[in-house]
């Protein structure tokens, strides 16, 4: 084709944004974060530079070493995983029933209820977890709530709990988990659960043989879409979490704002990546492996 | 239009093998051919989508084997038609001539003269998804032959109507084209619908053009039994010459027929189901058993067995007599000249 | 067989929709409450709509977002749509795979991951941190919305269409502005408005990128969230939950009517 220059641009001009404003930044995350911290602008000692001898090396692992010894890591590190698993696995308990019952509405109601599921993410994060805080905490409206129901004698403390957080991320990310969940069960042919229903199930029965395994590719997306963010998510800790609850994405903020130790917030990023690509690795495979079985 | 020695291959593929053909012009030409037998690329090196690794493809006098579809005096009715979702009817019509940066005035004139000669006068405004089946491909025509090219071809130009109006637009296309005088060329695997549109026909197997002629060439005098098998029903029988004018089959029986083929050769005879007569009338005569009849209506598909054990497929007319039935046998006759004798 | 809810499906829904808009209903009321106590209702008042918008460092964030969210929104649009027509109509040339997985990481990787990454390239390039690199961390994730939500409508454009228009004369450059960009136009109107809402509502990323001087308004929220839960907050949150319920709605509405 003549317009072979043409061509070659397009691909040249989002390759060098990638290589500039992803491959790179990530690159020097994985070097900062083998590298020395002090007093200076910017605060770490380059792991490459030059002496009067030629280039020189001087990054070490001490910053991995801490993350391992220093319990403080290592907790918001487990407490991160943890959370992130609840969370995602209530998201899914709450948001499957959600996303059949869409599915299953008259045709049109379905648009009207999708959008109803969507808007909320259309408004802001912050806004959205930040409304919680007036629910939650001790004088909150819940509380008074339950006061005035008589149900309890003196307020709950929910607010600044791992439960609030868990209510903060099942909130906060519902909608992506309904989503996929909702594409998967509507994509399932009717006849299949008519040919259920012929063969003697009842209605539970078709919805955990015949409609949950079929909308397994939906599940695997939705916990993936919860799972990731939750892992990372700061502002929900730092909101709704006490300052006794440690997620890493919190953490990292910490060590990079508060204490400007970038090397040490460099190290835990480099760790969350990893902790982020197993948690995708082994939902893939539970996926793959749940697939064969059907077969 | 004439295509020389043109050769499209796909990597290990030879899509295309060695083609020529001419095409005169005001022709109706239909390529015909099972999928894969390299009939699609056959039309696409036509329009430009596809350039030829060799040969020549000469269209109005001008070879034009690398030049692009855009500089092509070629148009092309897709086979999903391929109208812009986002442009009116109107729109639609009048690209190709936006493109030649025609005047204002001219395209209006040349739109409603195009949408006219396909019936669509009062439609401009419509966009393509406000339109029947029949009125797209209408539009997607008009939208071609707006640019009065050299060449008009058309992609399985009936596969995407449903069967009713697939009758009814097969004459609309021909009368269309006559009209026109246009030289069309269009693709199918429909043999049918080959047969009713076009004035010659090229029958592709596997990247090579077989056999060219009129619809009743090809049917009546097929040159191979991939044609024979191909264009309508044809009882195969595998045969030895025996003298002059008389072949024997497999099982004993022997069949005169009419034409030269040297004794001793072996070969294939192809019989039409239709031309086999029913009554002792002649030769070829033999009393058969019916095995099965497949009832159509208008017609009736009998499979007949002979005493020799040869299975033949016969089509008979209904209405004359009583209902044939499984079991009953029946005096048929091969006339002489209802047999062709192929290449084994 | 019987389409529709049972009387649990029902249940679930309206549960599901109160769960989902009961603390956003609660969060607008109390923007209308006249006193300062929270969880004391002294009855019905604008009074701190007034007050949001006397706040000179609450506007002044407001223009920033929206300056940022304009800028990022149109670059990523560019970059995101060029890009995924890299991905979809040129199935063949090397290094693909990872062209594909450099749009998908953003995507995928923690906001702060993102933020301190872009930081740390900022730094090493030795670029001032404002207003400008706030953009360029936006329009980096809003480029891989973009290119998710053009590649998925250019993977069901039928290329027979930029055939046509070239078989009717147009070279490749004016079937694709005449044709193909028409076509996916709302995909990609689609993809600039995720990109220009994420810009809006992110915190932690420009919370990296910027610089003094560049206070977004998620910023100023959470600064001020921080210190507890203030009518001002309620109302100016009521005021964006307003603003986009509108234009969501308007433009459903919209895309109704052109069907």
């Amino acid at each position: 084709m003549s317009a072979n220059w043409g061509l070659r641009l397009a691909v040249l001009l989002p390759a060098l944004w990638l290589v500039l404003f992803v491959a790179w930044p990530l690159l020097i995350v994985a070097e900062i974060s083998f590298s020395e911290v002090v007093s200076a602008i910017p605060p770490y000692l380059p792991v490459f530079g030059w002496s009067e001898s030629g280039p020189s090396v001087s990054g070490n692992v001490e910053n991995y070493r801490l993350l391992a010894s220093d319990a403080l890591y290592t907790a918001s590190l487990l407490t991160s995983l943890r959370i992130a698993a609840v969370a995602t696995a209530l998201t899914l308990l709450i948001g499957l029933p959600i996303a059949h019952g869409i599915a299953r509405a008259e045709p049109r109601f379905r648009g009207a209820l999708l959008l109803l599921v969507i808007l909320p993410f259309w408004t802001s994060f912050l806004i959205r977890v930040y409304a919680w805080i007036g629910i939650l905490k001790n004088e909150g409206l819940l509380n008074e709530l339950l006061l005035a129901l008589g149900l309890i004698d003196q307020p709950l403390t929910i607010l600044t709990t791992e439960w609030a957080i868990h209510l903060g991320i099942v909130y906060a990310y519902l909608p992506f988990m309904v989503l996929p969940l909702y594409v998967a069960i509507e994509r399932i042919d009717p006849a299949l659960r008519e040919a259920a229903a012929d063969l003697g199930a009842r209605g539970t029965a078709t919805f955990f043989r015949i409609t949950l395994p079929l909308a397994r590719p939906g599940i695997a997306a939705g916990c993936l879409l919860v799972f990731i963010p939750a892992m990372g998510e700061f502002v929900i800790p730092d909101l709704l979490g006490g300052p006794n609850t440690l997620m890493i994405g919190k953490t990292l903020w910490v060590e990079f704002f508060a204490n400007r130790d970038w090397p040490v917030a460099a190290a835990l990023a480099v760790v969350l990546l990893v902790l982020v690509l197993v948690g995708i690795a082994a939902l893939d495979r539970a996926q793959r492996r749940a697939g064969e079985g059907l077969a | 239009m004439e295509l020389a020695g043109v050769t499209k291959r796909y990597g290990r593929v030879t899509a295309v093998d060695r083609v020529d053909l001419q095409i005169p012009k005001g022709e109706f030409f239909a390529l015909l051919g099972p999928s894969g037998s390299g009939k699609t690329t056959l039309l696409r090196l036509l329009a430009g989508f596809e350039l030829p690794d060799e040969g020549r493809v000469v269209i109005a006098g001008r070879d034009v084997a690398q030049v692009p579809p855009y500089h092509r005096p070629v148009n092309m009715v897709f086979q999903a038609y391929a109208l812009f979702p986002h442009l009116s009817v109107a729109r639609n019509v009048a690209f190709g001539l936006e493109m030649e940066r025609v005047g204002k005035s001219e395209i209006q004139a040349r739109v409603a003269e195009a949408l006219a000669q396909v019936e669509l006068s009062g439609f401009e405004d419509r966009k393509p998804d406000q339109l029947s089946g029949g009125q797209r491909q209408r539009v997607a025509i008009a939208r071609a032959i707006v640019k009065r090219p050299e060449l008009l071809l058309l992609d399985e130009p009936l596969a995407a109507l449903d069967r009713r109006l697939r009758e009814k637009t097969r004459a609309e296309l021909r009368a269309l084209q006559q009209r026109l005088g246009l030289t069309f060329v269009m693709v199918t695997h429909d043999q049918d619908e080959a047969l009713a549109l076009a004035t010659r026909i090229a029958v592709l197997d596997r990247g090579r053009i077989v056999q060219v002629g009129t619809p009743a060439e090809l049917y009546e005098r097929p040159a191979s039994r991939f044609v024979a098998e191909f264009l309508g029903d044809c009882n195969l029988l595998e045969a030895a010459i025996v003298e002059p004018g008389v072949a024997a089959l497999p099982g004993g029986a022997r069949l005169h027929f009419a034409g030269d083929a040297a004794p001793g050769s072996r070969v294939t005879l192809a019989i039409r189901p239709e031309k086999i007569a029913i009554g002792a009338d002649g030769r070829n005569t033999a009393v058969g058993t019916i095995e099965a009849v497949e009832y159509l209506g208008d017609i009736s598909h009998l499979q007949v067995r002979l005493p020799d054990g040869t299975a033949l497929e016969v089509t008979r007319v209904n209405g004359a007599g009583p209902p044939l039935v499984a079991g009953d046998r029946l005096m048929l006759t091969i006339p002489l000249e209802a047999i062709t004798v192929l290449p084994a | 067989m019987r389409r529709g809810n049972s009387l649990f499906g029902v249940t679930v829904l309206t549960a599901g929709f109160a769960f989902l808009y009961l603390p956003i209903v609660l969060l607008v009321i109390g923007s209308f409450n006249a006193g300062r106590q929270v969880n004391v209702w002294a009855g019905w008042s604008a009074r701190w709509y007034g007050e949001a918008l006397r706040n000179e460092q609450l506007v002044a964030s407001i223009w920033v977002s929206l300056q940022v969210a304009l800028a990022a929104a149109t670059l990523a649009t560019v970059v995101g749509t060029i890009g995924a027509f890299v991905l979809t109509r040129l199935p063949r040339f090397r290094g693909r795979a990872l062209f594909r997985i450099g749009f998908l990481t953003p995507l995928v990787l923690p906001e702060v991951i993102l933020g301190l990454a872009l930081l740390l390239l900022f730094v090493r390039l030795d670029l001032d941190r404002g207003i400008g690199t706030v953009i360029l961390a936006h329009a980096t994730f809003g480029a891989a919305f973009v290119a998710v939500v053009v590649s998925s409508r250019l993977a069901s454009f039928d290329p027979a269409l930029e055939e046509a228009a070239m078989d009717l004369g147009a070279t490749p450059m004016r079937a694709f502005l005449r044709v193909t960009l028409p076509v996916i136009a709302p995909a990609v109107l689609a993809g600039w408005l995720l990109a220009f809402t994420l810009s809006l509502d992110d915190l932690v990323i420009a919370s990296f990128a910027s610089g003094p001087g560049a206070t977004t308004l998620p910023m100023r929220i959470y600064s001020q969230v921080r210190l507890g839960v203030s009518p001002e907050i309620n109302a100016i949150s009521t005021m964006m939950i307003a603003a986009v319920t509108v234009a969501v709605i308007g433009a459903s509405l919209a895309a109704k009517r052109r069907r």
